[in-house]
């Protein structure tokens, strides 16, 4: 079984991913280990108020980021070793048919895991980098004593080597699972199409060709749903949230939230696109055949993903509307000269916009690579 | 009429060119059912890649009445083949997670052809129309390529190698299917194959060796699919 750098480098969305919450999390919980060294030190009653109030948007962000980023990779992780599977059944066909087991061949998996372990190293890495500047904002108003970053061996442990030993585990597992496949299936690359959703494509209403492939396309991939609504959910709540940063917390935290908004929508926004361009690339190949235009094509293949990316807009828009209102109200509430948080509504509309002109302009990049697509070459692989 | 003169196609480029087509002229009659016969490697697949328009030739043109596809833009000739041409292929190329029917109505929408059940009882799949590319054997999804060719009711059928999958049995159904197609709607066939008892089936042979046409000629009587040998 080999995995070729093509391969490795689809899995550079995980990494990214990793990467970013790795950095989020590093720098929060590195700082609220150190800062709790401290806290015999702090005298003041607004000292110790912030001191409670930094620590508990530590955890909350480490928590909520960490835990959704950690969620989003893993769902990933399985989508590419599923589309592993399914895009190598004929090499792992033979291998099964030739009398490898399941788990023989599954086992090789693992190295799936090092693009967790690749994002995490550097996530880790970066945070590092970035801790003193960190700290400094911190403590800009001088509450506390001086902190140093100090180094915590059990957090490099917790995140970088366990997240590549869980990950790597979770790939080798669900590879056995999925190579369950019976040998003639995986050889003749036969998909598995479950009952449910077979029987929904049977009976669903008589549509014209194009509104039906655009339905049946999203059926058919639905983890890249939840990947093109988590890059639109991550590009509207973090530059929200990040315009709202300048006023509650600093320019820097704003730039660097904005920062890992963007790098997170546009990553994912790419590798779903180019997903959904691949997976349907012999459909696009046999649609240009008959005629169809490039435009058809493109709407047929992207058009239905549209309603779930401004799904994810919404959701993204009132979950930082939320986190902020919490933390301003409950968890900084302490805090004096803590200033009012609101609805940004300009904000969300600016962001509005500036989404739906990166969106489209993704969706005409790949309607033009549709357009590109060589149609033999398609049909003879 | 379809006029191919002097069409000339290489692949690779310096040293390891590879001229595919040197030099090939044929005329096509409104109606006819030609074969181009051919060994493997004789370059008779890009020939019908090249007339169909699905590829655009080195040099020569393909001129269909007053139309030379060769002189027109990728937009003009993807229209082109939306209003004249029909394919099947020898993988069927059908779309696995849609039904028979819808997999007939991606043709159909193409030619405004309301009436593509018909089309799939006309193939003997209309107990199937429900069913799944998956789930048929591949005479039947090969019949469900050729429904969804005609149902873009295509002046001009082109089908490269459509029985090479297929047993003795599913092969000879599939071909019959096509002839009495032909016969009743009257569209031009243009089939590739290098089965040479399946060119007993034509009205007009194309044999191409190496890259050029070695004998072109007419058949006396065309044989049906159950006539021929195998």
């Amino acid at each position: 079984m080999i995995i070729g750098i093509k391969d490795a480098l689809k899995l550079a969305g995980i990494s990214v991913i990793a990467c970013c919450a790795v950095f989020v999390c590093t720098i929060f919980l590195n700082y609220n280990i150190d800062i709790a060294a401290m806290k015999n030190e702090i005298t003041t009653a607004g000292g110790m108020a912030m001191y409670n109030a930094i620590v508990s948007t530590g955890k909350v962000t480490a928590a909520v980021s960490g835990g959704c980023l950690a969620m989003t990779s893993a769902v990933m992780l399985l989508f590419y070793v599923k589309n592993y599977i399914d895009t190598h059944g004929k090499e792992l066909g033979i291998l099964k048919a030739l009398g490898y087991s399941n788990i023989n061949i599954a086992k090789h998996f693992w190295a799936f895991g090092m693009s967790v372990f690749a994002g995490c190293f550097l996530g880790y890495v970066l945070a590092t980098l970035y801790l003193p500047t960190f700290y400094e904002l911190q403590n800009a108003d001088r509450l506390f004593p001086e902190i140093r970053p100090h180094f915590h061996p059990i957090l490099a442990f917790l995140l970088v080597c366990l997240p590549a030993i869980i990950f790597a585990i979770l790939a080798v597992i669900y590879a056995c699972l999925r190579l369950k496949s019976p040998v003639l299936d995986l050889l003749k690359e036969r998909r598995e199409y479950k009952q449910k959703t077979a029987k929904r494509e049977r009976e669903s209403p008589d549509l014209p060709f194009i509104k039906d492939l655009k339905r049946s396309t999203v059926r058919g991939r639905k983890s890249l749903v939840f990947f093109i609504a988590f890059s639109a959910f991550c590009f509207s709540a973090m530059l929200q949230m990040s315009v709202s940063m300048i006023d509650l917390s600093s320019k820097e935290m704003a730039v660097m939230v904005l920062a890992i908004g963007l790098i997170l929508a546009f990553v994912t926004l790419i590798l779903s696109l180019s997903s959904v361009v691949k997976g349907n690339a012999k459909t696009i190949a046999m649609m240009q055949v008959f005629g169809y235009k490039h435009s058809d094509c493109a709407k047929a293949t992207l058009g239905g993903y549209r309603p779930f990316a401004y799904l994810g807009f919404a959701l993204g828009t009132v979950y930082q509307y939320a986190l902020l209102k919490i933390m301003v109200s409950a968890v900084f509430a302490d805090v004096e000269n803590m200033p009012e948080y609101g609805f940004d509504f300009w904000a969300c509309v600016v962001a509005l916009i500036l989404f739906e002109l990166a969106y489209e302009a993704a969706m005409c990049g790949y309607s033009l690579r549709i357009k590109k697509l060589p149609v033999k070459g398609v049909m003879m692989e | 009429m379809i006029k191919v003169s002097n069409i000339t196609k290489s692949y690779g480029t310096g040293g390891s060119k590879n001229q595919v087509l040197k030099g090939i002229s044929m005329q096509i009659s409104d109606g006819d059912f030609t074969v181009i016969l051919g060994a493997s490697g004789s370059g008779k697949s890009t020939l019908l890649n090249v007339v169909s328009g699905l590829e655009r030739p080195d040099g020569g043109s393909v001129v269909y009445d007053e139309c030379d596809i060769t002189k027109l833009s990728d937009s003009e000739l993807t229209k082109f083949r939306k209003d004249n041409i029909g394919f099947i292929f020898q993988q069927y190329y059908l779309l696995p997670n849609m039904t028979v029917e819808k997999n007939v109505r991606m043709g159909a929408d193409l030619a405004e052809n309301r009436e593509y059940r018909e089309t799939v009882a006309a193939v003997g799949l209309r107990d199937k129309s429900k069913k799944f590319p998956g789930e048929l054997s591949g005479g039947e999804q090969q019949r469900v390529a050729v429904a969804r060719a005609l149902a873009k009711k295509p002046k001009v059928l082109f089908l490269d190698e459509p029985t090479g999958a297929l047993d003795e049995q599913t092969g000879r159904q599939v071909l019959d299917y096509i002839n009495k197609l032909h016969n009743e709607f009257g569209f031009t066939v243009v089939m590739v194959t290098h089965n040479q008892n399946i060119a007993e089936m034509a009205s007009t042979v194309v044999k191409m060796n190496s890259g050029k046409i070695s004998e072109i000629y007419a058949n006396d009587r065309q044989k049906t699919a159950y006539e021929i040998g195998w």
